[in-house]
């Protein structure tokens, strides 16, 4: 189906229903239970999962396929959000021509950045977009203040002149106060809520905006893997100078997965103005850069559906872990002895609260020694132990069957 | 030219920071063929080195003092170090006053320490995997370190103020025979570049002149044979990367009385003393101290008003502009070897 | 005239002169060897040949036209393959897809942004890559990550690897380097059988004198950076200027 062998028609169809059905799958608990804190089914977290997974999607079709560890993305997602920001002020509340643009000026930047980067490789190549992403970091927040709006950030305001303020249905300002982007007049910000029982499900409509454009985006990215094209890329990864000596130019592949990844981060930035229409310098720093290698990493390098695992993981724990405190823990501790209990807190405490980062980076060490493929290799080391298990049992069918 | 000499020495201290972070990262690098993001951190936790120190310096009992007397006639209550009890109330205090340099003693073995657990537990086991995996692992050792400083000092940068005699500036210009009042510079940079020449010249005559440093030049340029000699090449290693640990560690001692320490300020860092690294050539030790001044003055020079006005922003970024464009134009760096890190 | 031209190459590394004044013709379909002791340049030559090195002064052409200053891409796609010392093939991929990216190569030119159809939906491609694998006796070993591969079937994909795109010019450089003697004689009938069903010329840099004689119609001699002689393998055996080269003066 679309192109895609069996394997990756299910693949795609299991995210596709995993995304559709989050809002349900991600409040497992009632609303009033002490489990409620697990619950990451309201619409901004969600949004940022979807988001964020078409960043690391993207991140991963240059670091997984190519190797080129680049340490500057941010920048691609910094500058889609300004330009999505200035198309929501100028243009017309209506998100597309936001997300459009925003992909489109985050390539015309990676075209840019990436034909001077890629004359390097290894860690020149990463130092070199270090360097560049850096420097958009530090003008935005400085030079460029008219541009970018600064350290405040740059959003949509009031007295925005738009050009076409009734474009497709956009543009109504709602009682005076600023307008919210909308899809043809659908609010990004719009929810649905339903209870069911103790539960209650929000589905909101800036989430299914963003959930779509990722299916499309992990859709187009398993088409990139499976390409000829997606093929070169790997084997630059494993023998460049082989590749040149076959006839194949590889810095056009190159530059072309460059873009290709850096209007990704565009795509994801555009959809972050979208849901938000607020934009800072912080987004393009290095740490915001660090950040989308770990989720690559922690879900796995390479494959298909590790980096958005990653990038659900990651925004899980900055959400749900930092909002855990003493008082909640002493809850789920009452069962025990008092002086069990109080020990026990005291023991996770460091690792709660404003303290996720240290829990965040054990985990990602620990990754990194034990499971180089990420989640994706931890979830099919699982997966071969009960496989092996069945195959004892089933060798003779299956030889048969293979034959 | 007054101005001149003033953005010289004001580049002076930076420059000096990132050339001692350089170095170790660079000794690392050259030695053990690690990329060590951890180093920020390093950094970082000499800094608070001395915070912990002057923290134990005045760790304090209460006494009721019955001379004075609080507004209500009561006898007042008041904080008495245990140092001053020991040593007496003037010898306590200047004991106090000095807890910065103190520091350097004590950061000396508690960063060798920390460098040689860190190589031991860690980074041992990352010599064979690719340069991608090694920056990976430091990268989240980098953060764990981080929240832990965090965790126990706190979130806010912490004051760490230089002994008295250090406060204040002098007047460098009339000292060198220009105009008095032209070029005003505080004391305590000129100690801190001192203590960074001084550093950097030990660490490089313990490498000319003792056997140790030799075998590990050796090994630097070939380790393989070096090892097949029969020297057992990486404990030498492990020790070296205990000194690179303590020379970011005292790197950052003395810099806390410049910028108040914070959990982050290794990252900060980090990142630039990256450039530098790549800037001065991977693997050359010279090239690391070289490129570390060059960039500190730069970014001093950069942020000179007229400077500013002529290009804005141009102090933001004028680092990895120069980074930038040393490697499109030098791809080894200032003084590069041929054949480091080039796939 | 040759299909491949060398006409007076000089070479200089600082005070070396690593090759002094080099002309060589290589005829079309002929197999010719080019030794030479250690430190003779062979190897230097060879990168002259494609692209890896610029000589200071001189010509190589191919076919007529000049290769110098041309990126190794583009004198592939010149018609000119190359097999390396130590095998080069793309470990992290599969053997048949080690095969298929020259096939790749071949039709699409240097480069074509192909990221939409699928790899397996390319019918032609596969069938070719599939053909080479029979050919040199792969095809159960397709499936397999090129890593994992014995040395000699390292080497054995990366012929295919290179005849897979119809080559008029092969070059080898050592390519029985480290192999064992069983290893050594299934490359040299792999070679023999290449040359005998394919309309492709062979030019080897060999140490090893017994695949050097079983192989080549015409043998370069080269010394301290220039051809000593041009000539046959039956004239080459014994002939007293090519003693002195490898065993000096003293043994004359």
């Amino acid at each position: 189906m679309f192109g895609l062998d069996k394997k990756d028609t299910g693949l795609l169809l299991i995210v596709a229903a995993l995304v559709a059905f989050a809002p349900i799958l991600l409040n497992p608990f009632p609303e009033n239970s002490a489990l409620a804190q697990f619950n990451a089914g309201y619409p901004d977290l969600m949004q940022r999962f979807v988001i964020f997974g078409i960043f690391a999607i993207g991140f991963n079709i240059l670091f997984g396929l190519t190797g080129y560890l680049s340490f500057g993305h941010a920048a691609f997602l910094g500058v889609g959000s300004y330009a999505g920001v200035w198309m929501l002020k100028l243009l017309t509340i209506n998100v597309i021509p936001a997300i459009i643009m925003s992909t489109l000026v985050a390539g015309l930047f990676s075209i840019l950045i990436g034909y001077i980067s890629l004359r390097r490789s290894g860690i020149y190549f990463s130092i070199l977009t270090l360097a560049f992403a850096q420097m958009s970091f530090a003008l935005a927040a400085s030079v460029l203040t008219p541009i970018t709006g600064g350290e405040t950030g740059l959003q949509t305001g009031l007295n925005d002149p738009r050009i076409f303020p009734e474009f497709l249905g956009g543009g109504a300002t709602s009682g005076g106060n600023i307008p919210a982007p909308e899809l043809f007049g659908l609010e990004m910000r719009a929810s649905y809520e339903l209870s069911v029982g103790g539960w209650l499900w929000t589905f909101n409509a800036g989430y299914y905006v963003c959930a779509i454009i990722m299916l499309v985006a992990f859709y187009v990215a398993i088409r990139i893997f499976r390409s000829p094209f997606g093929m070169m890329l790997r084997a630059v990864k494993s023998n460049q100078r082989r590749l040149n000596y076959t006839g194949l130019n590889t810095k056009p592949y190159m530059l072309a997965c460059f873009v290709i990844s850096g209007m990704y981060a565009g795509l994801a930035g555009g959809l972050m103005v979208s849901m938000d229409p607020l934009a800072g310098a912080e987004r393009m720093q290095w740490t915001a850069s660090g950040e989308v290698v770990l989720m690559t990493i922690l879900g796995g390098v390479g494959t298909l559906i590790g980096p958005v695992l990653g990038a659900g993981m990651i925004k899980y724990f900055e959400n749900i872990f930092s909002k855990i405190n003493d008082n909640l823990l002493h809850q789920w501790f009452a069962f025990m002895p008092d002086g069990l209990e109080d020990f026990m807190v005291a023991v996770i405490h460091p690792f709660i609260g404003k303290g996720w980062h240290l829990t965040l980076g054990l985990l990602f060490m620990l990754v990194v020694i034990f499971l180089p493929g990420g989640l994706v290799e931890g979830g099919q080391r699982i997966g071969g132990l009960f496989k092996r298990k069945k195959k004892n049992t089933t060798t003779d069918t299956q030889s048969t069957a293979a034959n | 030219m007054d101005q001149f000499i003033l953005q010289v020495l004001n580049g002076l201290d930076k420059g000096s920071a990132y050339a001692l972070i350089a170095l170790g990262l660079t000794l690392i690098f050259g030695t053990l063929g690690v990329v060590n993001f951890a180093h920020g951190a390093l950094f970082m936790l000499g800094a608070f080195c001395a915070v912990t120190l002057s923290r134990i310096l005045t760790l304090s009992h209460t006494v009721i003092d019955e001379s004075k007397k609080d507004f209500l006639g009561n006898p007042l209550k008041v904080e008495v170090p245990y140092i001053q009890d020991w040593f007496g109330q003037a010898a306590g205090q200047t004991i106090i006053d000095w807890a910065v340099p103190l520091s350097i003693l004590f950061a000396i073995p508690i960063m060798i320490l920390i460098g040689v657990v860190m190589e031991r537990g860690l980074i041992k086991h990352f010599y064979k995997r690719p340069h991608a995996d090694q920056i990976l692992v430091t990268f989240g050792l980098a953060i764990v370190i981080q929240e832990i400083v965090k965790y126990y000092f706190g979130a806010n940068q912490i004051p760490t103020p230089a002994p008295e005699a250090f406060i204040g500036s002098f007047d460098f210009g009339a000292l060198i025979g220009r105009e008095p009042g032209a070029i005003i510079y505080p004391y305590w940079r000129i100690v801190y570049f001192l203590f960074s020449a001084l550093l950097i010249a030990a660490v490089f005559a313990f490498l000319q002149f003792t056997t140790f440093g030799m075998v590990v030049r050796a090994g630097m340029a070939d380790r393989e044979t070096v090892g097949l000699l029969g020297i057992n090449i990486d404990r030498r290693f492990t020790i070296m990367f205990g000194i690179a640990a303590a020379v970011a560690g005292l790197a950052g001692v003395m810099y806390t009385p410049i910028n108040s320490p914070n959990y982050h300020m290794g990252m900060d860092f980090l990142v630039i003393s990256f450039v530098v690294v790549v800037v001065g050539g991977m693997g050359s030790l010279g090239g690391a101290v070289l490129a570390g001044f060059v960039l500190g003055i730069l970014e001093s020079f950069a942020s000179l008003q007229a400077v500013i006005e002529a290009l804005p922003g141009i102090n933001q970024v004028v680092i990895y502009l120069v980074a930038i464009i040393i490697l499109l134009t030098r791809p080894r760096g200032l003084l590069g070897r041929k054949g480091v890190m080039e796939d | 005239m040759g299909i491949l031209e060398v006409k007076g190459v000089n070479k200089r590394f600082g005070g070396l002169q690593a090759l002094g004044d080099v002309n060589l013709s290589v005829a079309e379909n002929s197999v010719h060897a080019i030794i030479g002791p250690n430190g003779a340049g062979k190897s230097t030559l060879l990168n002259c040949l494609v692209g890896m090195l610029i000589p200071d002064s001189g010509s190589v052409t191919f076919q007529g036209e000049s290769v110098l200053g041309r990126n190794p891409h583009e004198i592939n796609q010149m018609g000119i393959s190359r097999v390396f010392q130590t095998p080069e093939i793309f470990g992290d991929l599969s053997v048949i897809e080690n095969v298929m990216i020259p096939c790749f190569a071949k039709r699409d030119g240097a480069f074509e942004l192909n990221a939409w159809g699928a790899v397996r939906g390319q019918a032609d491609i596969r069938d070719t890559a599939e053909q080479i694998l029979i050919d040199v006796n792969m095809q159960d070993k397709r499936h397999i990550n090129a890593a994992s591969l014995s040395r000699g079937d390292k080497r054995r994909l990366e012929m295919a690897m290179c005849l897979v795109q119809q080559p008029k010019l092969l070059l080898l450089d050592e390519p029985t380097a480290g192999m064992a003697r069983a290893d050594t004689n299934n490359t040299i009938d792999l070679l023999k059988e290449i040359h005998d069903s394919r309309d492709i010329t062979m030019a080897i840099i060999e140490h090893d004198m017994h695949v050097v004689f079983s192989l080549a119609e015409r043998i370069t001699v080269l010394a301290q950076g220039s051809p000593l002689v041009e000539e046959t393998p039956e004239n080459i055996k014994g002939h007293p200027k090519v003693r002195e080269a490898y065993l000096g003066e003293a043994q004359v």
